[in-house]
């Protein structure tokens, strides 16, 4: 019970079907946990209910040792979450919804411009997001993770529409991120190459 | 990282998704003018249809101006949370540590200041065609202006508990109706009642203490509403 994060026991339920039951599993700082499973295997359903938009069945999850239900504040303020949509709206420009992002949760100010040079997406500030790729718009959410500035990244997909560039990138940020003693749990298709402390769970 | 935490004020938040969705409102600004545009057509139509007996005018007056407003105000309502919804914006507000009422509060605001006050400011010019006197125009804005609040705060909990629908325009009516009844007949009896030359006092304090107690419940139940709706 010592762990970060940890999960006891969880069963979701989609409908009338059942995603899974009675899953478990820890995190710990540095630790990657990776998501696997068929389209439609429930990966995005686990990732949207650890973010506490969707009710477990039973089971509980436990941060710092208390109930997320108990504690939601402490819990969201310290997750950041790397959704399918990347929702920014799409009228306003990159500076504008980054600029946004910054009342939902703590940012970072000092280094706003190197983190949108890192991602390569400098040049596109005073663009409206519409006019940007798909694969651009993925590079602002991100930018949005980087930002942020919190222990545990969620990340679903992070790899749709990104070029070979930009996946060999999302690997490299989320190695740092666990470097730096943070926490990443990450849906995927695709093999990781990530040096660090992976654990698998495989949903049927 | 708590010092940061504590640097994200519940009210930089509300203040914040207002500013957002007024800076949106700027960019697209066919969204205020359509239910602006509603209003204002039914207005100016309806003397028309009526005919040009002064005395009818002056009685139907209050109450279409009134009905009109009501219906603006629910015109603009179903879209309140969609586009977040759409897009995802919705989601990433409901994982802020933030309370999810204080941005709630936010958008209610935004969507006063876009669809309510123009309302207000425009039914002066409208209510000359009901041959309204400047008197009588002051006290309509006031309950206007009152009333519109309402009406926005509790609209946004019906938007909230829609917001998954598709076309979930007449539920919404009808769940928000009933509440909003209140608001419409003190608004527009008010208003009869001082150009009759009645006083206005009692009609003016309902429609501020709906207000207010709606203003003390509605950001809560919205935000109950998007956690159940977002599912």
């Amino acid at each position: 019970m010592t762990a970060q994060l940890f999960a006891s026991q969880l069963t979701l339920f989609r409908g009338e079907r059942c995603l899974f039951t009675d899953l478990n599993f820890a995190l710990n700082p540095s630790q990657l946990l990776l998501l696997e499973g068929r389209n439609g295997s429930g990966k995005t359903s686990l990732m949207r209910a650890i973010a506490g938009l969707i009710e477990f069945e039973s089971g509980e999850i436990l941060w710092g040792g208390i109930s997320v239900r108990s504690n939601r504040q402490a819990f969201h303020g310290a997750l950041v979450w790397m959704a399918h949509r990347v929702g920014f709206k799409a009228d306003l420009t990159l500076v504008e919804n980054l600029r946004f992002e910054s009342h939902l949760r703590s940012q970072s100010k000092a280094d706003f411009d190197d983190v949108l040079q890192r991602l390569d997406i400098d040049r596109l500030k005073r663009l409206p997001l519409r006019s940007l790729s798909a694969g651009q718009q993925r590079r602002v959410a991100l930018a949005r993770m980087l930002l942020s500035q919190v222990p545990l990244w969620l990340m679903d997909e992070p790899f749709t529409n990104l070029d070979r560039e930009g996946r060999a990138l999302v690997m490299q940020l989320t190695t740092e991120h666990l470097a730096d003693g943070g926490m990443c749990i990450m849906a995927a298709h695709q093999d990781v190459e990530i040096d660090a402390d992976v654990t698998k769970i495989v949903l049927q | 990282m708590t010092d940061n935490d504590e640097s994200l004020g519940i009210f930089a938040g509300t203040l914040g998704v207002a500013r957002r969705d007024l800076l949106l409102a700027w960019k697209r600004p066919g969204d205020i003018l359509n239910p602006l545009f509603f209003f204002a057509m039914v207005a100016t139509l309806f003397p028309l249809a009526v005919g040009p007996s002064p005395e009818q005018l002056e009685f139907s007056g209050p109450a279409v101006l009134w009905v009109a407003a009501l219906l603006a105000m629910l015109l603009s309502l179903n879209s309140l949370f969609l586009s977040d919804f759409e897009d995802g914006s919705l989601d990433q507000m409901l994982v802020s540590p933030l309370p999810l009422s204080a941005l709630a509060l936010g958008k209610t605001l935004a969507h006063w200041l876009t669809s309510g006050l123009p309302l207000v400011l425009v039914s002066p010019v409208v209510a000359i065609t009901f041959r309204m006197p400047f008197s009588v125009t002051g006290i309509l804005m006031l309950t206007l202006l009152l009333g519109t609040i309402s009406l926005s705060l509790l609209g946004s909990i019906g938007a909230a508990l829609t917001v998954g629908l598709h076309r979930g325009t007449a539920l919404l009516s009808l769940l928000i109706l009933p509440l909003a009844m209140p608001v419409l007949i003190f608004g527009a009896r008010t208003v009869s009642l001082v150009a009759a030359g009645d006083g206005v006092a009692g009609g003016l304090y309902f429609l501020g203490a709906y207000a207010v107690l709606v203003l003390s419940f509605a950001p809560f139940a919205t935000a109950a509403a998007l956690r159940i709706s977002n599912e």
